[in-house]
């Protein structure tokens, strides 16, 4: 049920965030939704696209280090308060969120959002337990197709 | 307060007399001196006694000074391999001080002093001073540090043997430095010239003016420089500068120094011969032609040193010197025959870096020192590429491993570096050796 994300490390620098998206063009990969983590000096940018293993084929032949994590995306209400219930949930899990981000795309009333655990697989059976919808892959790149 | 004291024939101080010997009569007694240098080598240090043996030699085989060649030469790594007291000539309880290295390849070099080594060296750095124009009724700021490092002891002693008045400040606490400066009348200051620059620099930032000061001499070393930064503090601050020389394998500070005259470092050949060699060949170049200083001391007693590789390329210069000395003259130091460099006074070879980088997380990264100067001040960056073990998906992660890394190198070296982490391929490869340092330093 994890999501793969890609993270390259940049150099806090101009024309720095280009390069990598360019590699990912190129293959006619899709980008679903992105973050950046950034300090002074360099940034982290985390990706997640529809064919993950061809995407870190073709950055990694163009030289750039991809570390593959495990995250969860996890639908929550898109509604006020629906992502306080969410944070709920996670909080009784005892669950520690090392960072989230959204998608870009929603599907009627449900958002989804990205959560990185440091145990995934953990996260997700309490996740589920709770009635937490968490998507794969699959069910990603299908809200995405229209 | 009087100037700079010129010595000249039938006037220089009596301590600096062997400096003005006939060239046949220096070249006598350094040969009388190799002598028994060569003969307690021999008897005492194992690692000398096998080289000689090797060679078929003896010591009674040395017939004239120029037999020098034959002798086998000694290298910084000897040092290492014998650890810590392999290459004392005296019993340990005639020694009576240590010295050592920052110890940046993990074990320190170590270097020892009888009390007849101690006098040599007080005599030595005295002479230097007399040569940089200074007497007694002095007061010297000693900023060279004190502890392991020969700087600041050496310098002490010399300037205590000289009559001066010794202000042993030791090195950093910039503004105690400029406050005791003034406050106590120093005629003369001893550090490195970069740290001298970023002195002056933040006198001028607090409203003094060094020529307003008593302050007219800097017996500066411990680190190359040029002579455009001669030029600059001379202009900036009123004082001369001069350049010594000196290295704690052959006695620490007092190996060389200018003179008034400001072109050359004389040699104190009574105690130290000076040979150039060619570092590929390890033969010996004509006066004049430039080549990799090697030096033998001729009165060691704790700890001889037989043609030690110093590294550092420089040449004799053959002219006599204008202020009378017929001791020998070497250049200014520019650069060295291997790939070590001097920051902030600390010897460093990219390999320690290496080393430093290597105990993180084991692998070896792509690596690139930088060297800038700052305010006057040296600055050392390790650019370190990521690689796919380095790299995590948190901010909290990356900064992780740079400061263990950052750590690592300045545990090692003993001094601060800044560390920074560059995308992958982002550092020049170079074909054969790798470009392990980018100086950017204004002396190159």
């Amino acid at each position: 049920m994890n999501v793969k994300q890609l993270s390259l490390f940049l150099e806090n620098k101009p024309a720095h965030l280009k390069v990598p998206c360019q590699v990912l063009a190129k293959e006619g990969i899709n980008i679903l939704t992105l973050s950046l983590a950034d300090t002074d000096q360099f940034g982290i940018l985390r990706i997640i696209v529809n064919d993950w293993q061809r995407a870190v084929d073709a950055l990694e032949k163009t030289g750039h280090v991809v570390k593959v994590t495990d995250v969860l995306a996890v639908e929550v209400e898109d509604r006020p308060g629906g992502l306080v219930d969410l944070l709920e949930i996670i909080d009784e899990a005892n669950l520690n969120i090392d960072y989230m981000y959204a998608f870009t795309f929603g599907q009627a009333n449900r958002a989804t959002m990205v959560f990185r655990f440091r145990d995934p697989d953990s996260a997700i059976r309490a996740l589920e337990a709770k009635g937490v919808n968490v998507l794969n892959t699959v069910a990603l790149a299908d809200r995405t197709v229209h | 307060m009087s100037g700079l004291r010129k010595e000249s024939w039938g006037g220089f101080h009596p301590a600096s007399a062997t400096d003005y010997l006939p060239v046949a009569k220096l070249r006598q007694l350094q040969f009388q001196r190799l002598q028994r240098m060569v003969k307690r080598a021999y008897e005492n240090v194992e690692l000398f006694r096998q080289r000689m043996e090797e060679r078929n030699l003896v010591p009674e085989n040395l017939k004239s000074i120029e037999d020098v060649t034959k002798l086998p030469f000694t290298v910084k790594t000897d040092l290492r391999d014998t650890y810590p007291f392999g290459l004392f000539a005296s019993p340990m309880e005639d020694i009576v001080r240590v010295h050592a290295s920052s110890g940046t390849t993990g074990k320190p070099t170590v270097v020892a002093y009888t009390q007849a080594d101690i006098d040599v060296w007080a005599n030595v750095m005295k002479r230097t001073f007399l040569a940089c124009g200074l007497h007694a009724g002095d007061i010297i700021q000693n900023a060279y540090g004190y502890g392991l490092f020969t700087g600041g002891l050496g310098a002490h002693y010399g300037a205590e043997a000289l009559g001066a008045t010794v202000i042993p400040i030791s090195g950093g606490n910039t503004d105690r430095q400029i406050m005791l400066m003034k406050d106590f009348g120093a005629n003369a200051i001893c550090c490195t010239p970069s740290y001298f620059l970023h002195l002056s620099e933040r006198a001028i930032e607090g409203g003094i003016d060094f020529r307003s000061l008593p302050l007219r001499a800097g017996v500066f070393g411990a680190e190359p420089w040029t002579e455009a930064m001669r030029v600059r503090i001379e202009a900036l601050t009123g004082i001369k500068a001069f350049d010594i020389y000196g290295l704690s394998e052959i006695i620490g500070p007092g190996v060389g120094s200018e003179c008034l005259e400001q072109g050359g470092l004389h040699i104190f050949e009574d105690h130290f011969l000076a040979e150039i060699i060619d570092p590929e060949t390890c033969e010996p170049v004509p006066d004049g032609e430039e080549g990799e200083l090697v030096l033998t001391t001729l009165s060691k007693e704790a700890m001889p040193m037989i043609r030690y590789r110093t590294r550092d390329v420089t040449c004799k210069i053959p002219e006599p010197c204008a202020c009378g000395r017929t001791i020998c003259r070497i250049k200014r130091i520019g650069r060295r025959s291997d790939d070590m460099f001097i920051i902030r006074g600390v010897n460093v070879f990219p390999s320690q870096v290496e080393t430093a980088l290597l105990q993180v997380e084991g692998t070896l990264p792509h690596y690139q020192i930088i060297l800038t100067r700052e305010k006057d001040l040296d600055q050392m960056e390790v650019q370190v590429e990521v690689t796919a073990e380095l790299i995590g998906d948190t901010v909290g992660a990356v900064e992780e491993l740079r400061k263990k890394l950052s750590q690592a190198v300045e545990r090692t070296l003993g001094i601060r570096a800044a560390l920074r982490l560059v995308e992958p391929h982002t550092i020049q490869r170079s074909e054969g050796k790798a470009k392990r340092v980018i100086d950017k330093r204004q002396f190159k």
